[in-house]
């Protein structure tokens, strides 16, 4: 029994411990990334190709002054943050990573990570309240809005992939796809889980809360130091999650068809499908312009939330019918 | 008693007493944000008691739904009209012990209530209770009480309506 816990423990620590860095390193790799697409170098003083890039970015944030505004709302100010990163690292619980590894195999393993999602919004809320100033108010509210919409038709898109496997719980729905991945039937709900994980995670081009060209930097715009490292850290956390989620719910988890499966261990399989996503991200930030928030807020309730319904009542009369 | 209570009894218990703080603190604050901030714990205590008495799916809903959503509504409505500060200079002046009679033998007889539910029903049996899957609750639903979920609905599909009614702009192009 102590043993046990004292094993979670360890398992717990070792995943907080290896997805911060990881989280650090994807500010490099993004810049560095972004900028090999754009013909330019990017950063590559720093170390061996620039590898420790995020390591000296770390050093200069730690060393910045850790500013509280006066005009601000202290308590709220400081905790805004700490709620957004705590939440993305609580999601991370239940994700699967591999046959043996995963904190908890929670029975709405799927549920509890919609409700850290809808939670993290209160993070980028608060922060643009507490902030006692106008961009980052307006940037709070456009947060809110957006965040709101979006989780609707989040929980719409992937109830299909709850339809098929019959389950809430993340490891029984990656064990269902081993015939087959969920991505066959329910590539219109990716799609959809996709573009709302995208606004969740506000990154370009949904990053309308901290737009810079309109809003000096939206919510985060009086954080300094250690606190906007947290909304940054934050940021890339949850585009690692929204790509991890991805590829549990729709491409297999760590499982892949049988030649390719024994090359490589499980685990690293899954990581491999997660960095593939995560670059996908990359590239959407690359590529696309940024839309009004009108027309955000009509995509999201005239486009993709009749999308999901329609995909949701498609594989149900599928299921019913035993075609998939 | 009190000593011999399992874990669990005591994490469903430390939920309660967090809940009952936190929804005290509502109604004695003077900042709305802060107020909205210590209900949203609340609901998060109750979700926690929910899952420990064995509903993980209301327990999840709960967040979703009533933390995740309804609460950044009304925090959205905080921000946009500007709330921060207590209203109370608009508040009618007589907010003598009368006024908050009526309300006090209200919750005196939920207080009541709840004292004799615990007393009666044995809580140890309540709490070791088999859990309620996500599929039992929609069978429910869909059983038993389809006609409640129906009406819900239709409750739901005017309340729609009339929010695009009074979204709708007149016919001077206004919105009204």
């Amino acid at each position: 029994m102590m043993a046990d816990t004292l094993w979670k423990l360890f398992e717990i620590t070792t995943i907080i411990a290896l997805l911060i860095p990881i989280a650090a390193m994807l500010v490099w790799v993004e810049r560095r990334m972004i900028g090999i697409w754009q013909d330019r170098c990017g950063p590559n003083r720093v170390g061996p190709f620039g590898v420790l890039q995020s390591l000296a970015d770390l050093l200069k944030i730690l060393g910045k002054e850790d500013w509280i505004p006066p005009f601000s709302d202290c308590l709220v100010f400081v905790l805004a943050p700490v709620i957004g990163a705590m939440c993305v690292l609580m999601s991370f619980a239940v994700v699967p990573f591999s046959p043996s590894i995963g904190v908890s195999d929670l029975n709405i393993g799927l549920l509890f990570f919609l409700a850290m999602a809808s939670l993290a919004v209160y993070s980028v809320v608060l922060a643009g309240w507490a902030s006692n100033s106008k961009y980052a108010l307006l940037g709070g509210m456009r947060a809110a809005a957006q965040t709101v919409s979006y989780e609707v038709f989040m929980g719409l898109s992937v109830m299909g992939v709850v339809l098929l496997t019959g389950s809430f719980n993340l490891r029984e729905i990656v064990l269902a796809q081993t015939d087959g991945w969920l991505i066959q039937s329910q590539f219109v709900g990716f799609f959809i889980f996709l573009v709302a994980g995208i606004a969740e995670s506000h990154r370009l081009p949904f990053d309308l809360p901290e737009a810079e060209t309109e809003l000096t930097a939206g919510f985060h715009t009086e954080y300094s130091g250690l606190k906007f490292a947290l909304f940054f850290l934050g940021e890339y956390l949850s585009v690692t999650l929204i790509s991890a989620m991805s590829v549990v719910l729709f491409f297999g988890g760590w499982l892949m068809p049988e030649p390719l499966a024994s090359l490589l261990p499980p685990l690293l399989w899954f990581i491999i499908k997660v960095m593939f996503f995560v670059m996908f991200f990359i590239l959407l930030r690359t590529s696309l312009p940024r839309p009004r928030f009108d027309q955000l807020l009509k995509f999201g309730w005239v486009v993709m939330l009749p999308l999901a319904l329609l995909n949701l009542l498609v594989t149900a009369v599928l299921r019913l019918t035993g075609v998939i | 008693m009190l000593v011999n209570l399992t874990s669990i009894e005591s994490l469903f218990y430390l939920a309660g007493l967090v809940a009952f703080i936190a929804s005290l603190k509502v109604v004695t604050g003077h900042n709305t944000v802060h107020a909205l901030l210590y209900l949203v714990v609340s609901l998060l205590a109750v979700a926690v008691c929910f899952y420990l008495m064995g509903a993980p799916f209301a327990a999840g809903l709960e967040v979703i739904v009533y933390a995740g959503a309804i609460l950044v509504l009304f925090v959205f409505a905080v921000l946009m009209f500007g709330l921060g500060k207590d209203e109370t200079t608009n508040a009618p002046k007589h907010t003598g012990l009368a006024n908050m009679l009526g309300a006090m033998l209200l919750a005196f007889a939920l207080l009541v209530e709840i004292v004799v539910i615990i007393n009666n029903a044995d809580m140890q049996q309540k709490l070791q209770a088999s859990v309620i899957s996500p599929k039992d609750v929609g069978i429910m639903l869909y059983g038993p009480y389809l006609l409640a979920v129906e009406i819900a609905s239709f409750l739901l599909l005017s309340g729609l309506l009339a929010g695009y009614h009074y979204a709708k702009p007149d016919v001077t192009g206004r919105p009204l």
